[in-house]
């Protein structure tokens, strides 16, 4: 089993939570994982991003080849484009639909969401509202961003269950509890909307 | 036993810890800041006591890690490739005295320049130096590497430079650990001259540097941190330094079908060199950084069949990728779709809310009224009003040199010579271009952005908090224009008129605007509530 995998998003967003649910996940189980993520300058509000590669064999390089990407999962629809020179023929796109307006040239969104939908193997998540569905708080979303990508990450499923328990442990059983339903409702969304 | 999730900084944090530090010397700086946070935060520096807290510059910070090792204990000292300018006569000389206890300088170069001014690379600064150098290409070899550099500073008693760069800084992958090692006991150098740099003793230590360098190619010959693979192909042989040979394992899957060198130890071992360049045809040499394996092996008329930097093989700066040792490999590369045209460019930006900003809009607002003059800055977070909206900044160029910059063109008669700086960066190097400063009464207007943290690399304790205004005085400063006030956009008028009547003052000013970083502030409550 192999993925490799670019987390996109803004500095500030949050995307090394969900490498660290990852990582958990590969060392309990012992998989092999490299994550190289960005630090200093652009995380103050720039583009950021994280290689991530889980393989069960040695893995060599810390960065992914040009297209060679199995999966593209982005919390800003806009980042989600950025990395598509690295996404294989039949890779997939799972990006969150909410924009980071930051900047004073940011597209226009109905733009945005066309090219977005134009792509042939995307998912585009209301990681907002699902958050607030399933663990009663917006703040899960990133959660719910790593369980609609579920599906394209070749581990099982109860591997991220237990990076989840592992991760969100010392914050106690209720916050735990929230987590596994914004990754639920995440995979079920991503099962229903590419179905 | 159980891997540990690593980045490459904190598994030299941690090899550095098991390998008996007595303590971390450093000054925050991308990518190596997260070294010394890893040893603050780690159970042993508590129940050990070792020192861990900053330093104000990467000088004083080497300059008493050799302190800790002229009494015998070992000792790390971190910092990212430009603070290695900083501490570099401290760097050579150490290099002539050599070391008691074990000492390890950390040196995180920064190729493709993410948070950097240049992509110097640091392996030159151990050629300089005639040091050993260690180059790690993994997270398991950076821990290990860590733990080899402190025996091979004892062995050789001299202090050992471990070069690491971006990218394996920053990448996290699971890492064994081996059982710690005990700290050293104190013992002090035997030879009182050893640390003496007299020039009858410095002849004489230097001398024995020089002595050791045919030694240190034989230790690097033998040392685990070198190796030579046979390759079944020897039309090319390939060298590959640090994190490039992941690069090289990726594009062949594991199993290079040429012979290769794989170098983490310098000076080069020039056995395994010659075994290499006997059996190949051509030599192919991926580093990271300078082509400085490339030159030495092609010498300056070009006449070795050598590829690599220097020939157009590989991009001549910049940081390496698989894709670019795959095409130097003659392997086929691939590329997906291009980025759509609708995607912008996300360049990073001042915090909303951040106290730069209400500085540079009054700075702006009053430099419109003097069309002549100019805005000499420094390093951090501040150096972003150099990008829209602010456009606010003429100059960054290193640590300290926006107030000796601003003294130098007001000297040439540039009026008015205004300078903005943090007060982490002026702790650092500002305070002595302030002395040049009140020494000649020159005519300038310093800013010190004062938001209480070393706030780019992560909201770090600035070592002049509490005592800017102290140190200004202490320098001479007259109390008269040493002006304190806090930026928020209600005293906005108020900024505006103390910068308009300091620039008409025609002597040394400084105006301290003073807010707590509201990254720093937000994570310290975080902190509290936990």
């Amino acid at each position: 089993m192999k993925t490799d995998m670019i987390l996109a998003g803004v500095g500030g967003q949050g995307i090394l939570s969900i490498a660290a649910v990852l990582g958990s996940a590969a060392v309990t189980n012992n998989l092999y994982m490299k994550q190289a993520e960005t630090h200093g300058m652009s995380q103050r509000g720039g583009d950021v991003q994280s290689h991530l590669r889980l393989s069960d064999r040695p893995i060599y390089s810390d960065l992914i080849a040009l297209g060679t990407a199995d999966l593209i999962l982005s919390v800003e629809p806009m980042e989600a484009l950025r990395y598509l020179p690295y996404l294989k023929d039949n890779g997939h796109v799972v990006t969150s639909s909410a924009p980071m307006v930051n900047i004073p040239d940011y597209p226009d969104e109905e733009r945005l969401m066309t090219v977005l939908r134009s792509l042939p193997r995307r998912v585009i998540v209301d990681a907002d509202a699902l958050s607030r569905e399933s663990a009663g708080t917006p703040i899960a979303g990133n959660v719910v961003m790593l369980g609609a990508a579920s599906p394209f990450i070749d581990i099982p499923f109860e591997f991220l269950e237990r990076g989840i328990e592992d991760i969100f442990a010392r914050k106690g059983d209720k916050v735990v509890e929230s987590n596994l339903k914004a990754l639920r409702a995440g995979r079920d969304f991503a099962h229903q909307s590419s179905r | 036993m159980r891997k540990q999730l690593l980045l490459g900084v904190e598994a030299i944090a941690r090899g550095a810890i098991d390998a008996g530090i007595s303590g971390v010397y450093a000054y925050p700086g991308t990518p190596s800041t997260e070294i010394t946070e890893y040893i603050q935060e780690a159970p042993e520096t508590a129940d050990r006591g070792l020192h861990s807290q900053w330093s104000a510059n990467e000088k004083t910070a080497m300059e008493a890690a050799a302190g800790m090792s002229y009494a015998g204990k070992r000792a790390l000292v971190c910092m990212k490739h430009v603070g290695m300018n900083v501490a570099a006569d401290c760097f050579m000389n150490i290099a002539v005295t050599g070391v008691n206890g074990g000492m390890v300088i950390v040196a995180a170069d920064d190729p493709g320049m993410h948070s950097s001014q240049n992509e110097q690379d640091s392996r030159v600064y151990g050629k300089f130096a005639l040091l050993p150098v260690v180059e790690p290409a993994d997270q398991q070899e950076a821990y290990d590497m860590t733990r080899h550099a402190f025996d091979l500073s004892e062995r050789w008693e001299l202090p050992v430079l471990l070069r690491v760069t971006t990218r394996l800084a920053h990448s996290r992958a699971g890492v064994t650990t081996r059982p710690p090692v005990a700290e050293n006991a104190p013992r002090y150098p035997t030879d009182r001259r050893q640390f003496v740099l007299l020039p009858v003793n410095a002849r004489a230590r230097y001398r024995s540097l020089l002595q050791k360098q045919p030694a240190l190619e034989v230790d690097a010959a033998g040392s685990p941190c070198n190796r030579y693979i046979e390759g079944a192909d020897p039309a090319l042989g390939i060298i590959a330094c640090g994190i490039a040979y992941n690069y090289l394992m990726e594009a062949f899957n594991g199993h290079s079908p040429h012979p290769v060198v794989k170098v983490g130890q310098y000076p080069m071992p020039r056995d395994l060199v010659e075994r290499l360049a006997a059996r190949c045809r051509k030599l192919l040499v991926l580093e990271e950084g300078y082509p400085v394996i490339e030159e030495l092996l092609r010498g300056y008329l070009g006449k070795e069949p050598v590829s690599g930097r220097l020939d157009g093989t590989l991009p001549r700066d910049g940081e390496l990728n698989p894709d670019h040792v795959a095409k130097a490999l003659g392997l086929p590369t691939r590329q997906g779709m291009p980025i759509p045209d609708i995607v912008m460019p996300r360049p990073p930006a001042l915090c909303v809310g951040c106290s730069h900003r209400d500085v540079y809009k009054a700075l702006n607002e009053v430099m419109t009224e003097f069309p002549g003059g100019r805005v000499f800055s420094d390093i951090g977070c501040y150096t972003l009003g150099a990008l829209p909206p602010f456009l606010s900044i003429d100059s960054t160029v290193d640590m300290g040199a926006s107030i000796t910059m601003a003294k130098g063109a007001a000297d040439a008669g540039l009026s008015p010579a205004v300078c903005v700086i943090g007060d982490s960066t002026f702790a650092h190097s500002g305070m002595t271009g302030l002395l040049d400063c009140v020494t000649e009464n020159a005519p300038v207007t310093i800013i010190i952005s004062d938001n209480e943290s070393v706030s780019m690399t992560g909201g770090q304790d600035s070592a002049a908090t509490g005592r800017l205004e102290a140190i200004c005085r202490g320098i001479g400063v007259s109390p008269e224009h040493l002006k304190v006030l806090m930026p928020v956009p209600k005293n906005h008028d108020e900024l505006c008129r103390v910068i308009r009547d300091e620039i008409a003052f025609p002597g040394v000013s400084v105006i301290i605007p003073r807010r707590p970083c509201i990254q720093k502030a937000a994570r310290d409550k975080k902190k509290s509530k936990k």
